[in-house]
């Protein structure tokens, strides 16, 4: 078996685009869930909403990418206004419902074929972000290769421009989120979130006004999830309706569980992690169907896709069971029972 | 010996709560409403010189069930008013009436001259009118200076755009003095670095007063501050009340145990079945027959009497009660019945 290469491949996974977009989101929904107690299960609607928001911007109006984005983001915040005007001032669950609903009905209404001149139906629109490498990749061209096979040629990192490009702006937005994010949850307005996670009725028996400050993380939230659906159509100069199924929501609360609810850099971590296992397990497995470790009777290369995501089960399994905290979650908050 | 005797015996130790206001005495803390009720009427409604929250005609039905239904209750500013009454009364109803955490179906609530009545809870506890909770409300993955420091009002820093750009680092640094000094006074600065989670329940009853009194109330409303709580511990938390008052903060609590309303309140209102069928200092209280039938049913007074004095009945005592008692109902039965025939069982009363 070739162990650097799938230590390469580890790698290159854990820096990648992907790891980028699934941090992205995972930051929004730790602002949700891990300061302000909101259940939020629609992240990828809000991701499609800054997807499509760009898509539609610049293939269907040919708008510069610029504009795309701005509109992009701006249907994140009423994605998230709309979701959030009838369903904060009830109980928790309801957003849960709520949210975990609009996402899919969001993806089937971008893949209507009655709506193919806009949104391009079930098979999306492509190109929408020529744009993003053509004009504002002022550093690389992007077919060309660049970077070098290290430790003897052994580790691979060489990358197109494209990629580079990607990673650069992608790195550079998830640094200025959690930047953002610091800022926030460490000041007196991420103590009043904390509080409503913790019991809102006592936060409004000290006077705050708990419907907005929800609304404000709600919005906020979005729009880093908005962010990330801009990011994930930059990235693959293209909206698929396809990509914005339910499990990617579900994907970016994994990667938030495992960094660490409540911690600033959780998210990063936590995609990393989730990421760089599902990478590790494939590769292994490839390898060794590839090699005839694994005999053909018990796994076959199109089950291999399967297993790793049961292999990656059971690594959760596992850190939930030893660190149920995450990554960087403190022990103590564990151990409190939060419903005495 | 009454238990009241023997919770003044305890001496107080260093721990939480307990050795600041072991130190405290009374006389540190002059009873300003003294003399106060002086001109007021016993009575249901009795109107009081110098109201801050004024109740009139409040009534809150849940289904077909009556919970709360006040004709009229003025508390007097500056005072500690008492909420009594039986089990199921209606007191916690009428507390969330009151501070905005239910809506009442009729009626109009006035806090210090302004009605209260429909507006949002949280704009009434900016207002001054602050409350805590019968079943304790800490943040408990929050540690207990953060727990209090969340109280302090009009943070700059609240505001999303001016918390992002970091406006409120010199407000941070006086609310945060103001926190400790609170936690002072309660004898808690060296636990302000623990989750407020990992508390003892008499902690948390003391923590979540501590932080009321941090939200800079001119009324503070007490649910129960005392269930729970060890005889130790609700010294404490009276000797703490009273210094509110001594402050010019106006009290509301609601609380069971007679000795405790004895202790501080000086006045105290009754409930029964949603209504408030009496009025007065604990003295007249005690002795009132409407407040006695509440308690236990007409046939039980004496009883009733001794309990609301403050005497401890023991066990004989309790049993000869009781069998008094039923002797009076089956009295009562007998004479119903020689009136107008025999009563027959048609299932559960339903006007409970």
């Amino acid at each position: 078996m070739d162990w650097w290469e799938i230590i390469s491949n580890a790698i290159r996974t854990g820096i990648g685009s992907t790891v980028i977009i699934y941090t992205l989101a995972a930051i929004g929904l730790n602002l949700h869930f891990g300061y302000t107690g909101l259940l939020n299960f629609g992240q990828v609607g809000f991701m499609a909403a800054g997807a499509y928001g760009v898509g539609i911007m610049t293939r269907t109006y040919h708008h510069p990418l610029w504009v795309g984005v701005l509109v992009g983001l701006a249907a994140g915040f009423v994605l998230a206004l709309l979701l959030g005007l009838p369903t904060l001032r009830l109980r928790a669950d309801y957003l849960a419902i709520v949210t975990i609903a609009a996402g899919e009905i969001l993806r089937l209404v971008v893949r209507a074929a009655s709506l193919q001149e806009y949104t391009g139906g079930s098979s999306g629109l492509n190109g929408v972000a020529d744009e993003f490498q053509d004009k504002w990749n002022f550093i690389w061209t992007p077919e060309a290769r660049y970077g070098e096979r290290i430790f003897g040629g052994r580790l691979n990192f060489r990358f197109t421009g494209g990629e580079l490009w990607e990673m650069l702006v992608g790195w550079t937005l998830v640094l200025v989120c959690l930047l953002v994010m610091w800022l926030l949850v460490s000041s007196p307005w991420g103590r009043v979130l904390r509080s409503i996670r913790e019991d809102e009725d006592a936060a409004r028996s000290l006077g705050k006004n708990v419907f907005r400050f929800k609304m404000q993380s709600l919005v906020l939230g979005g729009l880093f999830g908005s962010l990330a659906g801009i990011f994930y159509a930059l990235q693959q100069n293209s909206v698929q309706p396809d990509n914005y199924v339910t499990p990617v929501t579900f994907f970016a609360l994994t990667a938030a569980i495992i960094g660490g609810f409540g911690r600033i850099w959780g998210p990063v971590v936590g995609a990393m992690i989730f990421w760089m296992i599902l990478s590790l397990t494939e590769n292994i497995l490839r390898q060794a169907e590839g090699q005839d470790y694994l005999p053909e009777s018990l796994i076959d290369g199109v089950q291999v896709g399967q297993v790793r995501f049961i292999l990656t089960g059971l690594g959760l399994m596992l850190l939930m069971i030893f660190r149920p905290q995450g990554v960087f979650g403190d022990k103590r908050e564990i151990a409190i029972d939060v419903r005495k | 010996m009454s238990a009241s005797d023997e919770s003044n015996e305890i001496v107080f130790g260093q721990t939480a709560g307990l050795g600041g206001a072991g130190s405290l005495r009374e006389a540190d803390w002059p009873n300003p409403a003294r003399g106060m009720f002086d001109t007021v009427d016993p009575v249901p409604g009795a109107s009081k010189p110098d109201p801050i929250l004024v109740a009139s005609d409040v009534s809150r039905s849940f289904g077909g069930i009556r919970a709360v239904s006040v004709e009229r209750l003025e508390v007097q500013r500056g005072a500690i008013t008492a909420l009594i009454g039986p089990n199921g009364a209606g007191k916690t109803t009428f507390f969330n009436l009151l501070t905005g955490f239910d809506k009442p179906d009729s009626g109009n609530v006035m806090f210090d001259g302004e009605t209260a009545s429909g507006q949002a809870s949280y704009k009434l506890a900016i207002k001054g009118m602050v409350r805590t909770f019968q079943l304790t409300k800490v943040l408990a993955r929050m540690t207990v200076l953060d727990n209090m420091m969340l109280a302090g009002q009009q943070q700059s820093g609240e505001s999303m755009f001016r918390g992002f750009i970091r406006m409120w680092g010199g407000q941070e640094a006086g609310v945060r003095e103001k926190a400790l000094e609170i936690l002072a006074q309660f004898n808690m600065t060296h636990m302000s670095g623990e989750f407020a989670g990992s508390l003892s329940g008499g902690q948390r009853k003391l923590l979540e007063m501590a932080r009321a009194m941090m939200a800079q109330p001119r009324l503070i409303m007490l649910d129960e501050p005392m269930a729970g709580v060890n005889p130790a511990l609700t010294q404490s938390l009276l000797e703490h009340v009273k210094r509110l008052r001594s402050e010019g903060i106006s009290v509301v609590f609601v609380e069971h145990d007679m000795d405790v309303v004895r202790d501080i309140s000086d006045w105290v209102v009754v409930m029964a079945e949603g209504e408030i069928i009496a009025e007065g200092t604990s003295d007249m209280i005690g002795s009132n027959q409407a407040v006695i039938d509440a308690y236990l049913g007409s046939s039980h007074a004496s009883l009733t009497e001794q309990i609301l004095t403050g005497h401890i009945p023991d066990v004989e005592e309790v049993e000869a009660g009781l069998a008094e008692a039923a002797e009076l109902e089956a009295a009562e039965i007998a004479a119903f019945e020689a009136e107008t025939g025999p009563i027959e069982q048609v299932g559960e009363s339903s006007d409970d």
